[in-house]
Order: C-alpha cells, then sequence, then structure tokens
C-alpha cells in the first residue's frame, strides 16, 4: 500500500480499482486508465517474487553437493596431499605411497578411448544431421545410438569381455579396455555433435546450395567452423565420464597392481593391463586391509581434480571459441 | 516475344507429402526479360524457384514431376547439378549473409567453382560488388564479417554473391521485404541495368514493384498459373482473369 508509483495525485476515489480488468471504463474517459496497483495486481507480484524465489532456490541448492563433496574429500585426503602422492608408486602392500601407475593408466584409458570414440562420433554426427535423408535406414542408425546411450557400464563391460578379449584376442590390455570405454562413449558424442551441428541456421546451409556448393563444401567451410566449439566441448566432457567409470575396464583391461617406475609416462604397453584411478580407489577402499586412512581419498581427490581440470579447459575453449563466432 | 526461350516449364507438379503444392503449370521465360510473379502467401512462389534449380531436392518428401528445361535441358537429367545453380542466381527473402568475411561471401561460390587465382577472385568480387550497388560502401573494409552489415547492406551482399556465380538467369524471391524503401530502389536500379545481360524473374508480394519492373507477369493462385501477359495488361482495367484484376487491387488475397 506504501508505494503506489505510477498513480495520478489528482485522486478520484475509485482510483485503485480504475485499472482492474472489467471495471467500468465509464470513469477512464475522462482521465484515462491508471497506471495503478490493484489487487490483482499485487497478487501477480507475490506470486512472481515466490515463483523466482522457489526457482533461485533451486539452482542455488545445486552448489551445496559440490561444495560439501569438494570439502570433505580435500578435508579428509589432506594428510596426503602432495605432489609426491602423485608422482609415487603405491608401497607397502598398497597401504602407503603414492598412485602414479593408476594415475598413467588413467591417462592411457581416456587418451586412447577419446582417440578412438571422438573422429568416429563426429563423422557419423556429420553423416546423421547433414547427409541422412529420413528413411528405415538412418532411423535405424538413430535408434541404435539411442539404445547405446541406454545401455549400463556394466553390460557395455560384459561385451567388451566377449568382443574385445576373447573375440578379437587382445586379451586382458589396455586396448580392449579403451575400445570399451569407446563404445561407451560413442553416443554420447554422436548426440551431442548433433545437437552443436544443429544449432548452426538452416539459412546458412540453403545461401551455400544455393550458389552450386556441395554438401561437402557447405560442411566445410560453413557448417563446421561454426559448430566446432560445441562439438570439442562435448568431445571433452566425456573425458570425465570414461575416467570415472569402474566396471568397463575391471573387466576388460584393469588390475590391482601392477609395478612400475615412479614417474615413468611411458610404462604401459597397449597390450598389457593397466592400473586405473578408479579402480584404485574400489581397491584401496574395500579390498586392501589397513591403509593408511587419507589415500583413498587422496585418490578420489587427484581423480575429482583431473576431471574439473579437464572441464574448465572445454569451458575455457568454449568461451574462446564464442568469442569468435560470427553471426 | 521474339527473343529466344531460356525456361520452359510444362506440366510441373509439386507435391509435398500427399500436399500438391504446385498443380500443373506451363510457362516460357525469355531471355532478356523480367518475369514478375506474384500471388499471396501458400501460391507456390518459392516452390516454383525452388523447381528450377532443384534446391527443392534438399526436401525429403518433395516429389517433382512434369518437366522444367532450362535452355533446354531438363532440370532433372542434368549430369552436373552444381552447375545448373551457378546458372541459376537465387536470392532468398531474408538477407543472408555468411559467417565470413565480405571478400570471401562473395568469392565463396567461384572458388567452390573451382577458381583458385587471387587476381581473378579479386577482380571478380569487386565487379560483383559494384554490380549490387554495395562496392562504395564497402571497399575499405572486405576482410570483416558480412554478417556484421545491416539488413539493407547484407541484402545486397545477397545480391552479390548469386552474381558471383556469373549466373545467366537471376532469380529473386521477395527481396526487399526486410530492407527500407530507399535500398529497394536502389536494387530496382540495379536490376534494371541487369535486365541487359541476364534473365530474371522476380517474385514479389509488392505488385507495384512488379508493375515497375516487369516485362510479363505471372500471377499465380494456389498453386495453378491462373495468368501470364505483359504487365501493363495484368495492371489494367481488363486482364483476361477477374481474380487477377481483384487480386492486383487488393480485393482479395
Amino acid at each position: 500500500m506504501t508505494d503506489v508509483p505510477f498513480q495520478e495525485p489528482t485522486s478520484e476515489v475509485s482510483g485503485l480499482e480504475a485499472g482492474r480488468p472489467g471495471s467500468s471504463p465509464g470513469g477512464a474517459a475522462g482521465g484515462g486508465r491508471r497506471f495503478v496497483r490493484t489487487a490483482f495486481v499485487r497478487r501477480k507480484e507475490r506470486f512472481e517474487a515466490w515463483a523466482r524465489g522457489v526457482f533461485l532456490a533451486m539452482a542455488a541448492a545445486m552448489i551445496v553437493p559440490l561444495v560439501a563433496i569438494v570439502g570433505h574429500l580435500t578435508y579428509e585426503a589432506w594428510p596426503s596431499l602432495e605432489l609426491e602422492f602423485i608422482l609415487d608408486v603405491p608401497r607397502r602392500g598398497m597401504t602407503e605411497g603414492g598412485i602414479w601407475p593408476a594415475f598413467v593408466g588413467t591417462l592411457y584409458l581416456v587418451g586412447l578411448s577419446l582417440a578412438v570414440a571422438a573422429p568416429i562420433g563426429v563423422l557419423a554426427a556429420v553423416y546423421l544431421n547433414e547427409y541422412a535423408r529420413d528413411n528405415w535406414f538412418n532411423r535405424v542408425i538413430q535408434l541404435a545410438v539411442i539404445n547405446l546411450a541406454g545401455v549400463p557400464s556394466i553390460v557395455h563391460a560384459l561385451f567388451g569381455l566377449g568382443a574385445f578379449v576373447y573375440a578379437a584376442r587382445f586379451g586382458y590390455s589396455i586396448l580392449s579396455a579403451s575400445l570399451t570405454l569407446a563404445i561407451m562413449t560413442l553416443p554420447v558424442i554422436i548426440a551431442s555433435t548433433r545437437e552443436a551441428l544443429a544449432a548452426v541456421p538452416r539459412a546458412f546451409r540453403e545461401a551455400c546450395w544455393n550458389v552450386g556448393a556441395t554438401r561437402w563444401q557447405t560442411i566445410r567451410s560453413i557448417v563446421l567452423p561454426n559448430s566446432i566449439s560445441g562439438i570439442l566441448t562435448g568431445v571433452i566432457l566425456q573425458v570425465s565420464r570414461a575416467a570415472g567409470e569402474t566396471a568397463p575396464i575391471m573387466f576388460t583391461g584393469a588390475v590391482f597392481y601392477k609395478a612400475i617406475a615412479r614417474g615413468d609416462l611411458f610404462a604401459y604397453r597397449l597390450d598389457e593391463q593397466c592400473m586405473a584411478l578408479s579402480m584404485h580407489l574400489y581397491t584401496v577402499t574395500t579390498q586392501v586391509p589397513n591403509v593408511r586412512e587419507s589415500v583413498p581419498y587422496a585418490t578420489a581427490v587427484v581423480l575429482l581434480a583431473s576431471v574439473l581440470l579437464v572441464n574448465a579447459t572445454a569451458i575455457g575453449l568454449r568461451l574462446w571459441l564464442r568469442n569468435r563466432k560470427r553471426w | 516475344m521474339d527473343t529466344p526461350v531460356r525456361i520452359e516449364v510444362r506440366d510441373l507438379r509439386l507435391a509435398y507429402g500427399t500436399r500438391e503444392a504446385l498443380h500443373g503449370l506451363s510457362f516460357d521465360v525469355h531471355a532478356q526479360e523480367i518475369l514478375g510473379i506474384i500471388g499471396p502467401a501458400q501460391a507456390g512462389k518459392t516452390s516454383l524457384l525452388r523447381c528450377l534449380n532443384r534446391t527443392i531436392d534438399f526436401t525429403a518428401d518433395a516429389r517433382m514431376t512434369g518437366s522444367v528445361k532450362v535452355d533446354g535441358a531438363d532440370v532433372r537429367q542434368v549430369k552436373d547439378v552444381f552447375a545448373l545453380r551457378r546458372k541459376i542466381g537465387m536470392v532468398a527473402p531474408l538477407p543472408v549473409g555468411l559467417p565470413l568475411s565480405i571478400y570471401d561471401n562473395v568469392a565463396f561460390a567461384p572458388r567452390c567453382a573451382g577458381v583458385q587465382r587471387r587476381d581473378e577472385l579479386e577482380a571478380l568480387v569487386e565487379h560483383c560488388l559494384r554490380q549490387a550497388a554495395l562496392w562504395d560502401e564497402v571497399k575499405d573494409r572486405l576482410h570483416t564479417l558480412g554478417t556484421r552489415l545491416s539488413g539493407g547492406q547484407q541484402q545486397r551482399l545477397t545480391i552479390a554473391r548469386a552474381l558471383s556465380h556469373q549466373p545467366e538467369i537471376l532469380c529473386l524471391d521477395e527481396f526487399s521485404i526486410a530492407i527500407d524503401p530507399v535500398t529497394t530502389m536502389r536494387i530496382e536500379e540495379v536490376l534494371k541495368e541487369l535486365r541487359r545481360t541476364v534473365t530474371i524473374l522476380l517474385v514479389t508480394n509488392l505488385t507495384q514493384q512488379a508493375r515497375r519492373l516487369a516485362d510479363r507477369t505471372l500471377f499465380l493462385w494456389k498453386g495453378e498459373l491462373v495468368e501470364l501477359d505483359r504487365t501493363e495488361v495484368i495492371f489494367s482495367e481488363h486482364p483476361r482473369e477477374r481474380r487477377t484484376y481483384e487480386y492486383v487491387n487488393g480485393m482479395v488475397g
């Protein structure tokens, strides 16, 4: 009641009611419709404030788990957190020491799986989005992609075991595990790439076709340069998924323990088994007795920090590329 | 008409799925004329143009029957559809500056056609931008983005791009709906200049624009050709069809 900002000072008695929908326009003819806050307007404003508050609270609540997770892990891991923890190998039956073999193993697995999945996924997405007509064959492909994305990772693991370890005779190896991870990440890369491609307006493509450009000339000079930020972001975000999964690599190429030299970056061959961070976390938490308390937490912090670092890179890259966006 | 026939359309039918958009059109377009195409929304004007350069191929459920011949060659039989599209310049209703520099916008089509030499490209770009009455405004910033130009400038850039592959036929699809009257008049002057070398199909919502520019005018109504005659006749008191009279005088549509 205190502030009625737009009400005219010459106060007719019914001024507050004049703006209400359906109220008699008779008085309005002389002074015109007033911009007044009626009870109806005040009720709308109350709802507006309330709705905004609820949405904001839900969005803000997202911060809580992240801060809680990172805070708790860092607190528990504190005694072990130093560079040496990453560079050193596990000691005394994995109860002490560092995580170097697992760290390098994860690098290998993630790197190789993305090296396989990214090109295949991006090219497949370009086909589906730019070339594919709406016929049964392409619908089958799309259905396959969607369903592949819905397969649980443990099932991928079993498939990888059968297909790569046994049928293809790659054995329990980094190669088998990476290929399994690649199949797991492929459908998501395809989906995110298609989204990025679809964000390029169709008018650009039509303009190119009109002047006699082929589809490939259109894709190369217009579509890809303007969707590359979205494509790269989608691919990089799959790093976190590949790095975090345990089941697929456990069945196909990750081991509890592997002796390699401290700080050796080229410790593994592709046909060997390797350690991995996610697997190592599981091992030291549940399988090894009398582990120093901070070791599992420190392992988790390293895993989380690596993933967040990669995601931050993705965000930075996206911002950088978007600043160069041209329409 | 004594000039040779450029485009020969016979019983052209076009269906999107089960909905037929063009119900059997037959007409000729002669060399060096401006053919105005008027008609209300959904008359099939844009569909007709897309049949000419076969960009209709990019619409999955479109089915085209009958024949369209450009310089005697059936467009559905041509070996090199890209050469066909280069022969026909196409300007869309809304200006589309490609997200490239002004220079690259115009050089895009020649490059796609295999022109590599720098001096050749530069000469071509300047020629086309001059033809589209844009050169003086952009000559100092050819390497800035085409998408940053104003709407009217972008539309002239679009026209320059449509001219860049040296078409013999130019189709303009309601080119003036997004630009101001002054720019429109400038482009109309450009078209009058171009008609000496190029055959022009001018699709327009503004019947007066057809009246100003077209030698002959074609009236499309719900996918059928109502009347095609000299522009003076179409806009006279006595066109052959009553519907034509009513449409150009704003009584229907």
